[in-house]
């Protein structure tokens, strides 16, 4: 069983079942690092059609556990698409009217190159030989894939949590080529309690003897109990304490007493076991580790002189920021500091602050006041950009 | 509840009658930023008919968020903290309607204003008005009008001024009064022969465009 799922896991890094778009010697990959990626893929997933004029196509960026497959069936878990409460055919954004883009981020797992695809100098999984991969690694490979549309300016970029940095870093670079920018809950930097958790969950991994320094391809393991720790301690940041009280209390699992022992007594436990077994069948353990050191590494101030405001000097792209009252991963206060930045370079902004106990992951879910914010900055963004509803 | 309701939608439409003066001010396609912009009414008038790049600041998130979803570039803000982070200059016309008697700080707010703004549009409710000063006067209590409806302990407006005090603050602040229009108790406007302390009597709102 984990032979077959780790022969799985490697094939979707290498030929996966959505587009993949390869690069050659001749278009390498520059990366923060300093070093070139090539060749490198990046595999993607489109539904829509780009208009005539290639003004009508918008770019999902995902979060850290995220793939391309947005809006569709995932290959791996066989489960809806991530965000598919709000995308596709008639959904607030639609596919019938927009041309939408997705692409796992690179140092992923379903098929953009990250750690557990082969490094064809080895013929093995690059493992820890995958120079580290910043946000603006990932974007920079983006503009590559939306080039390859011959897509001049998106008429949008949007993404939550690590894809909300990523519509922040596309904002900051590329100004010019994103017409509407939707970051939500998500900040300009990792804070540092933000780091401490990511800190946690690879410990998790590493300390694994499973994770064989990376290299568990080539033993044929995988660190899936370390992988499992990581996400069972991530995903508590992703909720509330309310939202914890409010689904699982203090119930017990399957039992009227305690046991007086360690098994699962209680059901957030339960819960949480169930979480992060589940995250191992879909997720690469080195790749988590990628993923959250390009987020701790994100801190778009610092690169530009400490001073935000210029990150976004100039800008004609219209912003929506969107934050959750009870967010404690990326609090309104981060929120906040970007629209004050984006106030500074007079950029135009709305920002929305939503009431909900749900925490971070609110942004997946089905929230009404999201969707009409959303909804009301899209249409007025698509009448600004002349789209014909 | 349904009642009261009702009583306070009718009492800000009463409000309302300084919006089209305000947006009599504004030339066409003019760069806007409209701070306490409420339930988003003066942008979407100014946005239909004048083609403005409007953007707006408003303390009630509730209110802000049904303005982004009716499309319009609103941010939630507190007029005392927040101005600070707008670059000066940055827009054609800062306005500021019906909100100056519920800052914490006026003083600093018209101040900042009139840095943001190349012009700045302030609206407010003149407490000189003869209403105001009979309460006082012959009942020696705080007014409560129809545009007025809180009492002393649950107004959100602490600093109250007339439309002497105004123009006093305005000469502090080293600005000038391009025009200034008084409306009466029916939204009208009151003729510009008459003397200021006919205004400051007899006007229940007052609508100045300033520069400085």
């Amino acid at each position: 069983m984990v032979a077959l799922r780790t022969k799985r896991t490697n094939n979707e890094a290498d030929e996966p079942s959505s587009p993949v778009l390869r690069f050659g010697a001749d278009k390498p990959l520059k990366l923060d690092a300093g070093t070139l990626l090539s060749p490198f893929q990046i595999a993607y997933k489109t539904y829509g059609t780009l208009n005539d004029a290639r003004s009508n196509a918008i770019l999902v960026c995902h979060a850290l556990t995220g793939d391309q497959h947005v809006a569709s069936t995932n290959p791996v878990t066989g489960k809806p698409g991530w965000w598919e409460v709000l995308i596709g055919p008639g959904k607030i954004i639609d596919t019938s009217r927009f041309f939408v883009i997705c692409s796992n981020v690179i140092g992923g797992c379903l098929g953009s190159t990250g750690p557990a695809s082969t490094n064809p100098a080895t013929g093995k999984p690059y493992g820890l030989d995958l120079p580290i991969i910043t946000i603006r690694d990932m974007v920079r490979a983006q503009l590559m894939l939306v080039d390859h549309f011959g897509i001049e300016k998106l008429f949008s970029v949007l993404g939550g949590s690590m894809g909300g940095m990523q519509v922040l870093q596309w904002a900051s670079s590329y100004p010019e080529r994103v017409f509407s920018a939707l970051p939500i809950a998500t900040g300009a930097r990792h804070s540092s309690q933000n780091i401490a958790f990511h800190e946690v969950g690879r410990q998790a991994v590493m300390a694994d003897p499973d994770w064989h320094g990376g290299k568990y391809f080539e033993q044929g393991k995988r660190p899936e109990k370390g992988l499992a720790v990581a996400r069972m301690a991530a995903h508590i940041t992703y909720l509330s304490e309310a939202a914890l009280h409010r689904k699982f209390g203090r119930n017990l699992q399957d039992r009227e007493a305690l046991t007086f022992g360690f098994d699962a007594d209680f059901q957030i436990e339960s819960y949480l076991r169930h979480q992060g077994m589940t995250f191992v069948d879909r997720f690469d353990a080195n790749s988590y580790l990628y993923m959250t050191r390009a987020m701790d590494y994100f801190d778009l101030a610092a690169d530009h002189g400490g001073r935000l405001a210029d990150a976004f000097a100039g800008t004609k792209t219209r912003f929506c920021l969107v934050s959750f009252t009870s967010d404690w991963l990326f609090p309104t206060e981060e929120s906040r500091s970007v629209v004050h930045a984006l106030n500074a370079a007079g950029a135009s902004v709305s920002f929305v602050e939503i009431e909900t106990d749900r925490g971070h992951d609110a942004f997946l879910l089905d929230e009404p006041e999201l969707f009409a914010a959303i909804n009301g900055f899209i249409a007025s963004a698509a009448r600004a950009r002349g789209l014909s509803a | 509840m349904r009642q009261s309701k009702a009583t306070i939608m009718s009492v800000n439409h009463a409000q309302r009658v300084d919006l089209e003066v305000v947006a009599d001010l504004i030339p066409p396609q003019s760069r806007v930023l409209d701070v306490g912009s409420g339930d988003g009414l003066l942008l979407e008038l100014l946005q239909a008919t004048k083609q403005v790049d409007g953007r707006g600041m408003e303390l009630s998130q509730r209110g802000v968020n049904e303005c982004v979803a009716r499309g319009l570039s609103v941010i939630q803000g507190d007029a005392d903290k927040d101005l600070k982070f707008y670059p000066d200059k940055g827009f054609d016309f800062v306005v500021l309607s019906q909100t100056l008697q519920a800052t914490r700080n006026p003083k600093l707010v018209l101040d900042e204003l009139l840095r943001i703004g190349n012009h700045a549009i302030v609206s407010f409710p003149n407490f000189g008005h003869w209403r105001v000063r009979l309460s006082l006067f012959v009942e020696g209590r705080m007014p409560v009008t129809k545009d007025l409806p809180y009492s002393w302990y649950d107004t959100p407006n602490i600093h109250f001024c007339t439309i002497r005090d105004f123009v006093n603050l305005c000469e502090e602040l080293g600005a000038t009064v391009e025009k200034a229009t008084a409306l009466d108790a029916n939204g009208q406007k009151i003729g510009l022969s008459m003397p200021w302390w006919f205004w400051n009597f007899f006007g229940q709102q007052a609508v100045f465009l300033l520069r400085r």
